[in-house]
């Protein structure tokens, strides 16, 4: 029967099954045939905090989220165009995400009794018009994986894992993608296994032959090659890109990096990512608890490393009175936050933004610290790399916030040019000569003299220290004064860090302010409201604390501020704090439901204030 | 490792040059003193290199030690002396990594960091100052105080049962452990220059007197005329004996010691238990540090154990030129370009 093929710009797909179905598995192989396609491109998965939750049951089912395009793609999609649902679990988990003009690609082998049960559906929703309206593609992949492997001497358990190949192949099929790729990634990846391999081969071309030639498959899609700015890229998830930052920064600046941090959801595969670089002269501990993934890498920093500490929101919450001593020994030392939800264990695989007056205010005393933020997951390899670069120049913690959304959700990274990275400058010194170790340079900021220096022996600790000297005062009037430099010294940073700015017109009605993860969707509703004609400004803000130098000169253009921010609204509150922009202005859109913004939402907002 | 000064045209170190000439400020009459003047002393007769080694406290009376060292010196947190004296000796392993502690500093708060310094072997020399009260926060009882103790804060005796330093560093896995007494000055420098030269974590409990909130909790162990009928100075290869006049000596019967007197009936010096500090098994040192537990045994002073393995900063640094010699050391091109890539042009 006749094909025809659609032309379309960007696709969401949404592969969702069982833990066990290899549906992460599947959607990264997707994902790297439309990156050779030079697509544009953000993927989220979506995963049970339970490791083996029950098979089949709702708890158990694992998504893998892919947007793509040929223009610039800034979230994960908010609804996808096709949902792979493997069982009755994933589409009734699922079911909130789509809307009726998703393709539903079900596998109707798995819409048993007991399967049905367990997803918790009394009665069959292929059969009892729950899904009226949709798109449905019933495919029996259990059956047809089954019939593709045949001959190969597979245990049924050993043929049932191959489908979600078959899916894969189909997908390939339905948006015209070679499968090339993926029979040379199964090649090399059972290589030892010579039967797998063929049967994975197999279910791959079955899927692929299958949409190809049956008749429910009548449309397929193609989208044109990309027009991503020229370069080498390679596709990373926020979480890499750190990794990626802070090693970048340890060969830039010359300082060998250090870290010390204790397993925490969603913040471990910084670590284990680090771990790798051995190579590179990285060294990793995982310390005994939180205190002492800070404590080894103040050691480390104090020791003339690049040092920094990795966690989430509880593990942050151990570290704070170590902070506090960061900032009293004004040592250089990085502290990456990846936001979860919270608080207490919260919604440990889900994201947030509720950290951020935590990070800008929670410590004891009077204790300033420079906080970041990134707002992609290739831009968390920036701010890593900046975090490093303030941290060394002004011999201060920086916090980084990343969140869950970025620290898992990949893009291609261009790779950048070597030569034109930032240069790293630091106050390292072995002159004894009018040494004092808290003497300060012009930045406000006092000598790094480590220990191993001949003639530079000193001491330092958490006690007040008498200015120049270093040692210890309990003077009242030199606290006085040492709290002053300490906040001037970060406060200065302003002067070192890039003005805030503005995406369209500079002066309006509306501009949306946002900061961190919330970038793609702030800029993807902007872009649809300017789209329709009406006159709306984007700012995003990657530095807290300090904020950018010219942050008031920018908000006072507009007269009305929207802050969109998955917390109850922390920027709006930080604003008030640290500016003296008219509070009036602000309009404060809070989600707090463990996921990202979706665009429509904003958009929706943006259009409410400009019609008012 | 301790790193010596190599040039021996240098002038010769004093134990005035190890001091950072600030006033010290302990009560006085405090033991701290007398194990600040023994380090000093020690240091000097080893000439160690000031600019290379590294004073780490916590927070306590005894953690107020880096300031009067002429050394450089990192007063830190409640408890994470151990923790940051990690980082210090994973970054540099040439550095000479000491800790200053306290019962309370050491074993209550920083409990977890002290028993993983441990397990870890970390190249770092632990100096417990064991005085079995909280001073600096004014007479609390602490997690070394005997049961039933009466302080500020247990004032009808505490109900709580202490630990004893020796069985705890034991247990996870100290390759080295001393006892001391600040009082016996001699025996607490030569117990410094042991620590010094062992390669992994070295553990020394020293007794001290806090003049003020515990004053006399060692004096069994430290007046010239009980000390010798209550301390057994350990000493490898001899046979383990003790008393006025050189007559007692533990025997061990199976796992249980027992004090014979060497000079009457069936028994002789060849029946006492000769110390090994080699044992890699810790079976015996175990039984050693349960002497402080059994009612009428001396004390054990000296090394209970000191074996080598390897420490975790030349495990972390081994490994590190192991994997760079099979990959061949990273570049920023290398880094960047690794995993797979396409190009657009």
């Amino acid at each position: 029967m006749a094909k025809t093929t659609k032309q379309v710009t960007d696709v969401t797909i949404r592969f969702a099954g069982d833990s066990g179905d290899g549906m992460q598995l599947t959607g990264t192989q997707f994902t790297e045939s439309v990156a050779n396609a030079r697509l544009d491109l953000i993927t989220l998965p979506d995963y049970p905090a339970e490791i083996r939750a029950p098979a089949g049951t709702p708890a158990g089912v694992s998504s893998f989220q892919i947007h793509f395009g040929n223009t610039d793609i800034f979230t994960p999609g908010d609804t996808p165009d096709v949902l792979v649902a493997m069982n009755p679990a994933a589409l009734k988990v699922n079911m909130s995400k789509i809307n009726n003009e998703t393709i539903i690609i079900v596998n109707t082998d798995s819409f048993d009794n007991k399967n049905l049960k367990l997803a918790g559906y009394e009665t069959n929703p292929l059969e009892d018009g729950t899904l009226e309206g949709y798109q449905v593609y019933e495919v029996p992949i259990t059956s047809l994986t089954n019939h593709a492997v045949e001959g190969l001497n597979l245990t049924p358990k050993e043929a049932n894992r191959c489908k979600n190949f078959f899916a894969l192949g189909m997908m390939y099929w339905m948006f015209n993608r070679p499968i090339e790729n993926t029979i040379y990634w199964i090649e090399k990846k059972f290589e030892k296994s010579p039967n797998i391999k063929e049967a994975n081969i197999s279910a791959l071309k079955g899927g692929y032959n299958y949409a190809d030639n049956n008749e429910i498959f009548t449309v397929r899609y193609d989208i044109k090659s990309g027009d991503l700015p020229k370069g080498v890229y390679r596709n990373v998830s926020g979480n890499e890109a750190t990794a990626l930052g802070l090693v970048t920064a340890s060969i830039k600046s010359g300082r060998e990096l250090f870290l010390g941090s204790y397993p925490i959801t969603p913040a471990s595969e910084i670590l284990q990512a680090l771990s790798t670089y051995k190579n590179y002269n990285v060294k990793t501990i995982q310390a005994e608890d939180e205190i002492a993934g800070i404590a080894t890498a103040i050691g480390a920093s104090y020791a003339g490393a690049l040092a920094v500490t990795t966690t989430s929101g509880p593990g942050l919450s151990l570290k704070t009175e170590a902070l506090g001593l960061a900032v009293m020994t004004e040592l250089p030392l990085i502290i990456i936050d990846v936001q979860r939800g919270g608080p207490s264990t919260g919604l440990p695989t889900k994201t947030e933004q509720a950290d951020l007056l935590f990070a800008a205010y929670g410590r004891h005393g009077e204790a300033p610290i420079p906080v970041l933020a990134a707002k992609s997951p290739v831009d968390c390899f920036w701010m890593a790399y900046e975090a490093a670069r303030i941290a060394l120049k002004y011999m201060t913690p920086v916090i980084l916030l990343t969140d869950g959304y970025l620290a898992n959700g990949s893009e291609p990274f261009k790779i950048p040019n070597i030569e034109e990275l930032k240069k790293f400058e630091t106050t390292l010194t072995t002159i004894s000569e009018g040494f004092a170790p808290y003497a300060r340079n012009e930045n406000g900021v006092r000598p790094w003299a480590i220990p191993g220096t001949p003639g530079l022996e000193h001491r330092i600790g958490g006690l007040e220290k008498e200015n120049i000297t270093g040692n210890v005062s309990y003077d009242g009037d030199n606290h006085e004064l040492m709290v002053k430099l300490r906040a001037m010294k970060v406060k200065n940073i302003a002067k070192d860090i890039p003005e805030l700015e503005v995406e369209g017109e500079k002066k309006g009605k509306l501009l949306v302010l946002g900061w961190g993860s919330t970038h793609g969707a702030i800029t993807e509703a902007v872009r649809n409201v300017r789209a329709k004609g009406f006159k709306v400004s984007q700012a995003h803000l990657n530095y807290l604390i300090p904020f950018p130098e010219n942050i008031t000169e920018v908000l006072n253009n507009f007269e009305k501020i929207l802050i969109p921010e998955i917390n109850t609204g922390q920027l709006a509150k930080l604003l008030k704090a640290e500016t003296n922009i008219d509070p009036n202005k602000i309009i404060k859109l809070n989600r707090i439901k463990g996921i990202p913004f979706k665009v429509s939402t904003i958009e929706k907002q943006i259009l409410t204030i400009l019609g008012d | 490792m301790t790193t010596m000064t190599d040039n021996i045209n240098q002038i010769k170190l004093t134990p005035k040059d190890y001091s950072s000439g600030l006033e010290v400020k302990w009560c006085p009459g405090c033991g701290d003193y007398a194990i600040l003047a023994q380090i000093q002393k020690a240091f000097a007769d080893l000439q160690l290199d000031k600019s290379n080694t590294v004073w780490v406290s916590g927070i306590g009376c005894s953690s107020r030690f880096p300031y009067y060292m002429g050394t450089y010196g990192f007063h830190t947190l409640h408890g994470r002396a151990t923790a940051i004296a990690t980082g210090v000796k994973v970054q540099n392993p040439k550095l000479n990594v000491w800790v200053a502690t306290g019962d309370g500093d050491l074993m209550s708060i920083g409990g977890n960091h002290f028993i993983h310094a441990l397990r870890k072997n970390i190249g770092i020399k632990i100096v417990l100052f064991n005085n079995e009260i909280y001073g600096l926060t004014k007479g609390q009882y602490s997690p070394t105080s005997e049961y039933g103790k009466k302080t500020k804060s247990t004032p009808y005796g505490s109900v709580d049962y202490p630990f004893n330093p020796a069985q705890i560093s034991i247990g996870a896995g100290a390759t080295f452990f001393a006892r001391t007494a600040d009082r016996d000055l001699k025996h607490l420098g030569e117990m410094i220059k042991r620590a010094a030269a062992h390669s992994g974590t070295a553990m020394i409990e020293v007794l001290q007197n806090c003049v003020i909130f515990n004053d006399g909790a060692f004096e069994d162990y430290t007046e010239k005329d009980r000390k010798d009928d209550n301390v057994l100075y350990l000493e490898h290869n001899k046979p383990m004996i003790f008393g006025k006049n050189k007559d007692k000596g533990i025997k061990l019967n199976g796992f249980t010691p027992e004090i014979i007197n060497i000079n009457e009936g069936n028994n002789s010096i060849n029946d006492c238990w000769v110390h090994d500090e080699f044992d890699t098994n810790p079976t015996r040192a175990m039984i050693l540090a349960n002497f402080a537990n059994i009612d009428g045994f001396p004390l054990p002073f000296g090394v209970f154990r000191d074996f080598t393995k390897p420490s975790l900063e030349e495990n972390i640094h081994n490994q590190i030129a192991e994997v760079t010699k099979q990959k061949g050391a990273g570049t920023l091109e290398k880094l960047l370009y690794s995993g797979n890539t396409w190009k657009i042009d």
